[in-house]
């Protein structure tokens, strides 16, 4: 007998402990001296006031949703996927490589091959943590942190040495060609009359995004591949039994989840730089861990969280902007939605779960 | 080279292998005693900023110190709240603890100095300064020895001197006393360390607690002996760096001590040369700068020795099922 109720579970823990890091980040503002609830006003205001800024919460979004989505399905095979980071480093590469080496006639075209290439660096860039983890037992959190910081050191070798353009002194790629250039949200919306902000970088890929959300759900829950997926990540022994291959399942976890996180980079390279720029993940790859974390490692979960964390940053660019907090904030905020969804999950649950078998007694 | 390049740069590479040192000993207590910590980082980052806030502030080093060990402890207790009390993910914690110190310190320093997330430059006693070994100047003068004695050993921190001392320090206690024999059982077995009768909740936060005291120190150095100040992000990685070491020297302090060295010199390397050039080949820098993580990851792989963690390393201890 389960002590809670699945909605309990499912929307009750989560949004215990998102009001539990929303007081702790009120009192760190009341901390440095500014007005809390002045400052979420600015920032719904600043991310959700208008298509602007819209554009920019959702843009955001669209990086969480692809990297949320990765750590929640290592997450699933019980893998914990910390190298998101440079996963979407490599996709980013993937993408320059896709754009500036063929010429392509139309963006259409380009966004599916550049996707294409995202994810084979991204599940690349994952594959060698797997094979280790899966063939010699190697601590996969431990080599893809070490692996975030080879590829670090690959791209600014790549950056500096072979893919900057001559003369300049830029550690970037030169820009894409303009034919594939991704509609953004503007001009998506334009033709069936909804005005949308132009300077936006919201884009094309968060549908992507949400179709990437679609597809995981249908993997995870609707394949016999997701069931495998979900039968190791409960238990390694019992798959075992039941005749799956845990080589095989976490290295397609895996893959899949590398390549989600590379894919990230049609969002940020591809429509909103247009080059390839040193760090041009800014630390996605990390937030990916407190969305799969507030989403319960469900798509829909990641999809709502993803936006959260949007709206997060965007406000929180709106506020060092407008205020004297800077904007490390959301770090704060980002570390506290970690803590307490992820490594104090107990402290909320167990005296949730004694409440309901009290009120379970009383009724019986 | 000549030999007064390679004496700075070995003198640079003890500067540099200092705080990874005393981060991995700290890493080494917690994960003996089977609490996996990747918030090293976090730690000493913390641990920098205050130890810089509270010497600009005051002017006295030593209550920086303090300062920063004080943080890290609380951090580490934090660390110990979550993955002992309430039995939570180690390493989800630990994540949490690097953004929680890579948010705060920034948050802090803009709140108490205005200066864009930094401490002002650290002057005069807020500083540790060199501290000389005897007959220092005097030996200078003996060649090939004397410049060894005087610009090698001597003119550290004496922050220095202790990262150095607590590796037998650390060999000493965990190999050699009861609390050692115990806390590296807790980490292999903490069922039988249960069943004899002493406490695993006890022994886990006394390890947790002393990786934090490291940390501080590591921490206090980094922004009081090696650099003059506190400045946004200034760990950089080096306790993830530290981790490497502990993975690559298999959880042992002498071997710690030399992977810390290793890794220390790979960091003067790359700091004092850009690019190197070896017999018609260049090396580039970024190579410099993989390449603790890239060993790292080749040991773990075990083809050149397996690292074999504590075994009950990253599993809460549950007393009854």
């Amino acid at each position: 007998m389960d002590k809670m109720p699945k909605w309990a579970d499912v929307v009750l823990i989560p949004l215990i402990s998102l009001i539990l890091a929303a007081l702790l980040s009120a009192l760190v503002i009341l901390g440095i001296g500014e007005d809390p609830v002045a400052a979420v006003k600015l920032m719904v205001d600043g991310a959700l006031g208008s298509t602007y800024g819209w554009g920019y919460t959702l843009y955001y979004a669209t990086n969480f949703m692809f990297t949320g989505l990765a750590v929640a399905i290592a997450a699933h095979a019980g893998l914990f996927n910390i190298g998101g980071e440079g996963q979407a480093m490599l996709g980013g590469l993937g993408v320059a490589l896709v754009c500036l080496l063929i010429p392509w006639p139309h963006w259409t075209l380009a966004l599916v091959f550049a996707a294409l290439g995202a994810g084979l660096f991204g599940a690349a860039w994952a594959a060698i943590p797997a094979y280790l983890q899966a063939k010699r037992g190697s601590h996969i959190v431990i080599t893809t942190i070490m692996f975030n910081f080879i590829a670090a050191a690959v791209l600014n070798y790549v950056l500096v040495n072979l893919l900057r353009p001559e003369g300049s002194m830029d550690p970037a790629t030169e820009r894409f060609p303009e034919a594939v250039h991704l509609p953004s949200l503007h001009e998506l919306l334009a033709p069936i009359g909804i005005e949308f902000s132009k300077s936006a970088p919201a884009n094309v890929s968060l549908l992507v995004a949400v179709g990437a959300c679609l597809f995981v759900w249908l993997l995870i829950w609707r394949t016999p591949l997701g069931y495998e997926i979900r039968s190791l990540g409960k238990s390694e022994p019992g798959a075992r039994y039941a005749g799956i291959s845990s080589v095989r399942t976490i290295m397609i976890a895996m893959l899949i989840s590398g390549a989600l996180a590379g894919m990230m980079a049609v969002n940020n390279v591809m429509g909103e730089a247009e080059r390839l720029v040193l760090n041009a993940t800014e630390g996605a790859g990390f937030i990916g861990i407190a969305v799969a974390l507030m989403g319960r490692n469900h798509p829909f979960g990641v999809f709502l969280a993803a936006i959260l964390f949007g709206f997060l940053y965007q406000g929180g660019a709106e506020l060092a902007l407008w205020t004297s907090i800077p904007r490390e904030l959301i770090v704060v905020i980002q570390a506290l939605v970690i803590l307490f969804t992820g490594a104090l999950d107990n402290m909320v649950r167990m005296p949730l779960e004694r409440i309901f078998l009290a009120m379970r007694k009383g009724q019986n | 080279m000549d030999f007064l390049t390679i004496i700075q740069l070995l003198d640079s590479t003890v500067r540099l292998a200092t705080p990874l040192l005393l981060a991995c000993l700290a890493g080494l207590f917690s994960e003996r005693a089977g609490i996996f910590d990747i918030g090293l980082e976090g730690k000493m980052l913390i641990a920098a900023f205050f130890s810089a806030a509270v010497a600009a502030v005051t002017g006295n080093v030593w209550l920086g110190l303090l300062a920063g060990i004080g943080s890290s402890l609380v951090l580490a207790a934090l660390h110990g709240v979550a993955s002992i009390t309430f039995r939570g993910n180690q390493l989800i914690s630990g994540v949490a603890i690097n953004f929680l110190a890579a948010g705060m310190t920034v948050l802090i320093a803009q709140d108490w100095f205005q200066q864009g997330g930094r401490t002002p430059s650290l002057i005069g006693g807020g500083r540790f300064t060199p501290f000389d070994l005897p007959f220092a100047e005097s030996l200078s003068g003996v060649p090939v020895l004397g410049p060894i004695y005087s610009e090698l050993l001597s003119g550290h921190s004496i922050l220095v001197y202790i990262a150095f001392l607590a590796v037998p320090a650390t060999w000493w206690v965990l190999f050699r006393t009861r609390f050692g024999l115990r806390l590296r059982a807790v980490g292999e077995n903490p069922a039988a360390v249960d069943t004899a009768g002493v406490s695993v909740v006890g022994l886990r936060y006394g390890a947790v607690l002393i990786c934090g005291l490291l940390c501080g120190i590591a921490g206090a150095y980094l922004a009081t002996a090696l650099q003059a100040g506190f400045v946004k992000d200034m760990t950089a990685g080096r306790g993830f760096i530290a981790l490497a070491a502990l993975i690559f020297a298999k959880w042992r302090p002498w071997h710690a001590m030399g992977a810390c060295l290793l890794f220390g010199l790979l960091q003067a390397i790359a700091l004092r040369f850009q690019n190197i050039e070896l017999g018609g080949i260049t090396i580039p820098v970024q190579a410099m700068d993989a390449l603790p993580y890239v060993l790292t990851v080749v040991i773990l792989a075990g083809f050149v020795g397996k690292a074999i963690p504590p075994r009950a390393g990253g599993e809460p201890y549950v007393k009854e099922r």
